[in-house]
């Protein structure tokens, strides 16, 4: 798909004083690549050492030292590549891209230009207005820079190398989507794509994953306009906000008269604003070459083959098997398997059971009660073998679930087996009708009025079966419940 | 023992197998010779206490019987290799102080084959320079002088403080690079051989880098036996560097005085230059009728290219160097000029570092890779290589085994006498030379013969890829014929 391809939604378009605007917008990508060691130097990877502890010769680029690449980066791209459905270019070269700046030790950043490692793919989104695919432009390898530390001392800024070499994939998106929340959707597709295939940890906040966003504006119908780009935003919100400040503020100068300049701007999440960094004609003037200290990176299809072969299930396709072996909805399925580990959850507990009653109590009490807590689904305190046997006992009627709410709290918050649980404490459903009998007869005799007026507004039926499910302390089948309210109500 | 530095490397290395002395011995008569010989400025550092503690050492491993192929041979490194601890600056202000943590593949090597480490040698800064008059630690003498002359020559670049050393005899052997030229050039206008191997023989890791694709390690020695025990050693795949190509290392002293009879010689009509002095071309010529009363076949062969390849060099070389060289910037190591801000330190650091010639590449790499002009220059100057590239393999194709021509176009000049030249004239010293790096082949230059005014002559061998072997072979035919030469010693 392309910008050419794709119909303006009117729900997305936004009002101006002239008319409607669409926004085109185009996303890149930083991805830091999950790897022990650095692209070119054998130094650790690893984020969080002391200012300049994983520093080799090569990456604080001492006289005479040369790069070469770490094959477990590689091996990365093209997995993400793969989960990309992209193709794979099995001829690649790294450039020399020139610049200087103190936490760039080379003087240049070795990358990819004209032939990068990964070309054309896509990524799906999932819109409440149904799938929206995104089309990747191309994935490259390349560098990331050091640290430049300038609240350290009063006239000189610091510099810490630790980053310096790490690697990056670059994942460049056409200009395809159309909305903040496409925006946010992509970057936690992205991000969810990532993580299941092990390449990133997709932790924008530590900076693995940071956007640089072009955003431009259009009256539909008309040629695309003239981008800006926002630089280094770490964070879907920030983005999304990014996004919506930059087109309104865009549409205020064209319908003022003005005209957009093309130029790099940064976001100021405070502020709620983008500011210009530097115009096209400060832009630099990179100087792209061949890196002649580093052969092309030509790989035997047969490895790409086997990298391919030992892919893991990615959320696409593992939600479509969750739809289809499962019979849950395919937002449920979405909601699942936005994570690898809770999918894995999902199926370890839905194995041999109803799979639309475990996806119903996972969504809605496990990830709303560790959402509460802030912990990841790794973190749950619940174990699928605790949450299955929870929805068995609901399955089996020998709980109501308002009682597996409360037990499932129990559980989470002490620990212990479901079962036992339920006999400890007599959290068993009462099914004899005897006593449910009692109850409801207690009910109603206790309010002839209501019990009057029920007979001429039958949806006040529901009151009682309330009345009666509290006078049990909630253990009565509520089935039972209606059916004997209705009964001795008259209603039917 | 005042004597001991005018055996050959060969010579001195039996010498020391057979006890005749100690290397410790060997050492002190060169480190008095380099006391003498300072009027040349060819070595920017001398280490008499490292080459005295390793001449120990290798004098007990000669006595334990764990000799290895060098043990004991005093060397000369030049300034661009990285030698741990020790003065490594390119001869490049911008450098100044700088001693590495690590030590280069290659010299690495010659130490575990048990040489010596005499010191470091004066070159061209960065290795820009035909002439070694652009060291930041002045000129280097060239031994030799013109007949009846006291002028002081050049012993040509960037590898001038090698070449110099080895002439007089204040060295066994040293190592050099080449990019263009800088080792053929220099071996030729000292009287000593010299050899460019094939792109990717030796190891490029701590060689303070000039031009990646085209930068090579190689030696300078006496004579074409002692280059080859030197290459030998030098020579070795590495693991740090991906250009380096894993292939055995022969042995190339066993390829010395065997018969040339039979191989093909090709003779470049491209190298006939308008305008070349008259005994270049007789100079030529000799080496042709030695070759062929040797036993080689002389055939006339053409490489169609050959004009292009000093242009597409100079576009080819300052690029990769503007590059290579933005690392000095003062923010880690070396030279820094304060400034009030991050460019103007850069600026200022820059500006006091670098010397006119480098200066001059940087604008020129620059230039050529800016916008707009990079498909214009640097990739057509790309193509050019590919060219230059094809001429060679269609001759060698053809069964060419080796291509003989001039090494330089002229001897050694003086100092200071193209200082107000047109640079391009500086650069026409690496006419011949400049093709063998964009094509990656290895070249040998050897002495054929002294000028009227009594100044070396030097051949040039090219060959096919990784094929040293032939080309010291026909080096030491040549050799046979015209024997060795050595300055007399005025210092």
């Amino acid at each position: 798909m392309n910008m050419a391809v794709r119909t303006p939604d009117p729900k997305k378009l936004i009002k101006g004083a002239t008319g409607d605007w669409e926004i085109i917008i185009g996303l890149e990508v930083h991805a830091q690549v999950t790897s022990n060691a650095k692209l070119f130097s054998g130094a650790s990877a690893v984020f969080g050492a002391e200012p300049n502890m994983h520093v080799s010769l090569v990456d604080a680029a001492m006289p005479g030292m040369l790069p070469v690449i770490n094959e477990e980066c590689v091996a990365q791209a093209i997995r993400t590549g793969l989960g990309l459905k992209a193709e794979i270019n099995l001829y690649s070269v790294f450039d020399r891209k020139n610049y200087f700046y103190p936490d760039l030790p080379q003087g240049y950043q070795i990358s990819q230009y004209k032939q990068p490692i990964v070309g054309e793919g896509k990524v799906l989104l999932d819109m409440p207005e149904g799938v929206v695919e995104i089309g990747i432009e191309r994935l490259h390898l390349e560098q990331d820079a050091g640290k430049s530390i300038h609240d350290q001392h009063p006239t000189m800024s610091f510099v810490d190398l630790n980053r310096s070499g790490v690697a990056l994939m670059e994942i460049v998106s056409k200009p395809d989507l159309r909305s903040s929340e496409e925006v946010k959707a992509y970057l936690a597709k992205l991000r969810t794509i990532l993580r299941y295939l092990g390449t990133c940890d997709g932790n924008m906040e530590e900076g693995s994953m940071r956007a640089d966003i072009n955003v431009s504006v259009r009256k539909p119908g008309d040629p695309l306009g003239t981008r800006c780009e926002i630089k280094n935003v770490n964070s879907m919100r920030f983005a999304a906000q990014a996004v919506e400040f930059e087109a309104r503020r865009q549409i205020g100068i064209i319908e003022d008269g003005g005209k957009i300049d093309q130029e790099t701007r940064l976001y100021d999440p405070g502020k709620g604003e983008t500011r210009s960094m530097r115009s096209k004609e400060e832009a630099h003037d990179y100087r792209y070459f061949p890196d002649p200290d580093l052969l092309p990176l030509e790989l035997d299809p047969a490895w790409v083959e086997s990298l391919k072969a030992n892919l893991p299930e990615l959320p696409d396709e593992k939600k479509a098997r969750f739809v289809a072996n499962y019979g849950i909805t395919p937002y449920d399925a979405m909601v699942l398997t936005l994570e690898r580990a809770s999918a894995d959850y999902y199926e370890q507990v839905a194995k041999k059971r109803d799979g639309k009653a475990v996806a119903n109590f996972m969504i809605n009490e496990l990830f709303g009660r560790l959402n509460k807590d802030g912990k990841g689904i790794e973190a749950s305190p619940v174990s699928p073998e605790q949450l299955g046997a929870i929805v068995d006992l609901i399955g089996d009627g020998t709980i109501s679930g308002k009682i597996a709410k409360d037990l499932f709290e129990i559980v989470y918050t002490e620990g212990g087996d479901p079962k036992k649980l339920v006999e400890e404490r007599g959290l068993k459903q009462v099914t004899d009708t005897g006593a449910i009998e009692k109850a409801v007869d207690e009910v109603i005799a206790a309010n002839p009025d209501k019990a009057e007026q029920a007979k001429a507004k039958p949806t006040l039926s529901g009151w009682f079966v309330g009345q009666v499910m509290k006078a049990t302390g909630g253990k009565a089948n509520p089935q039972a419940v209606n059916d004997l309210v209705k009964a001795k109500l008259g209603i039917e | 023992m005042t004597d001991l530095t005018s055996l050959t490397l060969a010579e001195a290395r039996d010498a020391l197998k057979a006890k005749s002395f100690t290397a410790v011995e060997l050492t002190d008569a060169y480190l008095a010779a380099m006391e003498k010989a300072r009027v040349l400025n060819a070595y920017v550092t001398e280490t008499p206490e490292k080459a005295r503690e390793m001449a120990k050492a290798s004098d007990a491993r000669i006595a334990a019987g764990k000799a290895g192929a060098l043990e004991g041979l005093p060397l000369g490194i030049k300034d661009l290799y990285a030698t741990k601890g020790v003065h490594t600056q390119a001869c490049s202000h911008i450098l100044d102080g700088f001693e590495p943590t690590y030590e280069s593949t290659v010299s690495a090597n010659l130490w575990a084959d048990g040489a010596v480490m005499l010191g470091k040698l004066n070159m061209d800064e960065f290795a820009m320079g035909s002439s070694n008059e652009t060291s930041h630690y002045g000129a280097v003498v060239n031994p030799w002088r013109r007949n009846g002359s006291d002028v002081n020559l050049v012993p040509g670049g960037s590898s001038g403080g090698s070449a110099a050393a080895v002439a007089a005899r204040i060295c066994l052997g040293a190592t050099a690079t080449d990019t263009g030229g800088s080792i053929r050039q220099p071996a030729a206008f000292t009287g000593t051989t010299g050899i460019k191997p094939t792109y990717g023989r030796c190891s490029r890791w701590g060689l303070v880098a000039f031009a990646s694709s085209l930068d090579q390690a190689g030696p300078i020695a006496r004579d074409a036996r002692d280059t080859a025990i030197l290459l030998k050693s030098m020579a070795s795949v590495d693991p740090k560097d991906t250009t380096s190509v894993d292939l055995p290392v022969p042995d190339y002293e066993a390829a010395i005085g065997k018969s040339v009879k039979g191989l093909r010689i090709g003779i470049p009509k491209e190298y006939r230059l308008d305008g070349m002095p008259a005994e270049i071309d007789a100079l030529w010529q000799k080496g042709i009728d030695i070759l062929r009363e040797a036993g080689a076949e002389i055939v006339d062969i053409s490489l169609p290219h050959t004009k292009y390849a000093l242009p597409a060099y100079y576009i080819v070389a300052p690029a990769e160097a503007s590059s290579n060289l933005a690392r000095y910037d003062g923010v880690r190591y070396g030279l820094r000029v304060p400034g009030s801000d991050i460019i103007d330190m850069y600026e200022n650091t820059r500006a006091a570092g670098f010397g006119a010639e480098v200066k001059r590449r940087i604008l020129i790499g620059t230039y050529v890779l800016s916008a707009g002009y990079y498909d214009a220059y640097y990739l057509r100057a790309q193509k050019v290589r590919t060219l230059i590239k094809r001429d060679f393999e269609t001759v060698y194709a053809a069964g060419v085994d080796a291509i003989l021509t001039p090494a330089t176009p002229s001897a050694a000049f003086g100092i200071g006498e193209k200082a107000d030249a047109d640079p391009v004239e500086m650069y026409l010293n690496d006419v011949f030379t400049v093709t063998v790096n964009m094509a990656g082949l290895p070249g040998l230059a050897v002495p054929a013969g002294l000028s009227a005014e009594g100044l070396p002559l030097g051949l040039q061998l090219i060959g096919r890829p990784f094929d040293e072997e032939t080309l010291f072979t026909l080096g030491s035919a040549i050799e046979k014929a015209v024997g060795t030469f050595v300055p007399k010693q005025w210092w």
